[in-house]
């Protein structure tokens, strides 16, 4: 009996992604939740500007490729062209969900928009080679942050799923991590969660995925991991920050 | 015949574009177009559509962009300013081949400029309006019930074309009222086998993309899009000629500049001063071929715009040079009268032509 | 009794398959290059493999079918 195999939804081509990069372990999540819940017939993608650009090569549903940042505008589109037709998944970098689309990102999670986000939060900008990104740590070395990020200079680090978990808007904000299989099934729980919620019409769903990014940290991947648990999560620290309906029931 | 009713062009524009089959919209407030923002507000609800005002311009051009990759008629309206903002939307529509209405009621400028009517966006909506080689499909109404028929045309243009047609009026337009008969025979929506909406495991994956890596293939694709370009520029040329036939001097001019123009022409005929008017009602493809007949007849021909002289370059090309081109302008939203057209008449016809 | 297939080709020699492993029958092949010009994994011992998936569940790439 098969216990593992590549799910149906994803594409069977080799991935761009660098050697140990985690986008490949995300990516397989969401197409085993698409498989699980049966919905690949009806599911749109949207693919962000940075690594994952070419996200909508991966997956075996419909994509459309985004301007940078616009992801979330471009899923509210598609899903108000058709709502009970269509699902709708952006999967979206830090630059490019928390700099230059924080705007789309704010107001998608206002309206509570019944979309799913697919975020992945590694610290830096991959596809162009290593530069500090609105998530890198305070003092990590970057491209663009030589001498380490100083606080002073270009500020602090955002955490996305606290300041979201402000608004009135979202249904569900979880902060997930693959670094280890433990918390590679609890994300992709968190990841299906997110979906049903689509599915239920309960509104505004964004997993964030804490990620490394093994080249442009300058590190093996089972070091990026390491480093991810002993920087990262501090920073950055795992759970649920929003759940309205279990608040509800 | 249906009845008329009187209406702002910015509601006989909102009211088309339902007509024409469109239930979705999204805008940003922005004098002086809010009207159709507004309208939309109103009747989207009650006949199962969408208006949301989404929180930048960006924003809106990016939700037109979803709608029209899952195969639905959709638009977007705002004014000069946000045009600007939308120019990356608008690329991006371009280079992914996404069917759009987009409508620039104009005000003055350049940057935050002032909220009376224009025409300065022209070069803008003509020549691209954003980075890359791309065209928009740019009509210009020049009364309600062009701001309405051409809404209906624009929808059907950009199906069939797969491009953005652009709304390209101006204040005077969105703002003033006449009687508007809205019967319009609107094609439907076309087949879009390329839509995003769900593969209902029945086709293998549809991706709507402008991202190319590979130079040999983007030129391809560039060098593709250009042949629908010319299909166009070959069929679609709209323009009206007023009184043409036995003109000495051409008054080139759209929009309200022509409404301007056609008075003029009129006191300037009383006098016996022999004037007619192309009126190009695409701005792009922009009508050559009556210019280049024109200068074969005329001795000057007169460019009336609200703008510091845009349309005026497409005139002297289009004319080959053969006879002077002037300008008679006024800008930053201000309205050239029928005197001052009047009087550039007299000027040319007396000998003294600058 | 446990079997892993490897897709080889799409191995690009991460090795975070072989950090999961409990057993630690995994490694990268010393002796082989695949397309991508990676030493790609391979397992040492087939018998002792508990068929877990650990190794899969962390691999990028779904280089690695598992049956039981």
């Amino acid at each position: 009996m098969v216990v593992f195999d590549k799910p149906k939804a994803l594409a069977d081509v080799s991935m761009h992604y660098c050697p140990g990069c985690t986008h490949g372990i995300v990516h397989r999540l969401v197409a085993e939740v698409i498989d699980e819940l049966g919905i690949e017939g009806k599911t749109i993608g949207v693919a962000p500007v940075g690594c994952s650009v070419m996200a909508y090569n991966y997956f075996n549903c419909d994509m459309i490729e985004a301007a940078h940042g616009r992801a979330p505008a471009v899923a509210t589109g598609v899903k108000r062209a058709n709502p009970s037709e269509h699902i709708v998944f952006t999967y979206q970098g830090d630059g490019d969900l928390a700099s230059i689309g924080m705007a789309e990102t704010v107001h998608a999670a206002a309206r509570n928009e019944n979309i799913t986000i697919i975020f992945i939060n590694n610290a830096i900008y991959g596809m162009t080679g290593g530069q500090m990104a609105p998530t890198s740590l305070p003092g990590q070395v970057t491209q663009t942050s030589p001498y380490g990020r100083d606080v002073n200079h270009c500020g602090y680090p955002i955490r996305v799923c606290e300041m979201l978990s402000e608004l009135e808007g979202p249904e569900y904000l979880e902060r997930v991590t693959v670094n280890n299989v433990k918390n590679v099934n609890k994300a992709k729980k968190a990841i299906k969660k997110a979906f049903q919620n689509q599915i239920d019409g309960k509104g505004f769903s964004l997993i964030e995925v804490v990620s490394t990014c093994p080249t442009n940290w300058g590190m093996t991947p089972a070091n990026a991991l390491k480093w991810l648990d002993e920087n990262m999560l501090p920073y950055y620290p795992l759970g649920v920050y929003k759940d309205r309906s279990a608040k509800e029931e | 015949m249906a009845d008329k009713v009187l209406m702002k062009g910015n509601e006989a524009i909102a009211e088309s574009a339902i007509i024409a089959g469109c239930r979705h919209y999204f805008g940003y407030p922005i004098t002086p177009q809010t009207e159709i923002a507004a309208y939309m507000a109103k009747r989207m609800p009650k006949i199962g559509g969408t208006f949301l005002q989404a929180e930048s311009e960006i924003a809106a051009i990016n939700m037109v962009y979803g709608v029209s990759s899952a195969g639905y008629r959709v638009m977007t309206s705002s004014s000069s300013p946000g045009i600007s903002l939308k120019g990356e939307g608008l690329s991006y529509m371009a280079g992914s081949d996404l069917p759009a209405l987009v409508v620039n009621v104009q005000r003055g400028g350049p940057g935050l400029g002032g909220i009376q009517p224009s025409q300065s966006d022209y070069f803008q909506a003509t020549k691209g309006g954003a980075h890359g080689d791309f065209k928009m499909i740019v009509l210009a109404p020049s009364s309600v019930q062009e701001m309405a028929a051409l809404t209906v045309k624009g929808f059907e243009l950009a199906d069939k074309y797969r491009m953005t047609a652009m709304i390209l009026a101006d204040g005077t337009m969105g703002q003033m009222m006449e009687p508007v008969e809205l019967d319009f025979e609107v094609k439907p929506s076309p087949e879009k086998p390329w839509a995003t909406n769900g593969t209902k495991m029945q086709r293998t994956h549809n991706i709507v993309n402008s991202l190319s890596l590979v130079p040999e293939e983007l030129e391809r694709l560039n060098f593709e899009r250009f042949e629908r370009y010319a299909i166009v520029e070959r069929d679609e040329v709209m323009y009206e000629e007023y009184l043409m036939d036995d003109a000495e001097i051409c008054i080139a001019a759209f929009g309200i500049a022509a409404r301007v123009a056609k008075n003029a022409i009129v006191k300037a005929r009383e006098k016996g001063i022999k004037v007619g008017m192309i009126r190009p009602i695409t701005l792009w493809p922009f009508p050559k071929a009556p210019f280049k007949k024109a200068a074969e007849q005329v001795k000057h021909i007169i460019s009336v715009e609200l703008s510091m002289g845009q349309m005026i370059e497409d005139v002297k090309l289009a004319s080959e040079c053969k006879v002077p081109v002037t300008l008679c302008n006024r800008a930053g939203g201000m309205i050239p009268t029928p005197e001052q057209v009047l009087a550039h008449i007299e000027d040319i016809y007396s000998g003294g032509a600058k | 009794m446990a079997k892993l297939t490897f897709k080889t080709d799409k191995c690009k020699g991460c090795g975070l398959c072989i950090d999961a492993c409990p057993k630690k029958l995994l490694r990268l092949a010393p002796d082989k290059i695949n397309i991508k010009g990676h030493h790609p994994v391979e397992i040492t011992n087939q018998d002792e493999c508990i068929g877990c998936a650990f190794c899969a569940t962390m691999c990028p790439d779904c280089v690695i079918k598992v049956e039981r």
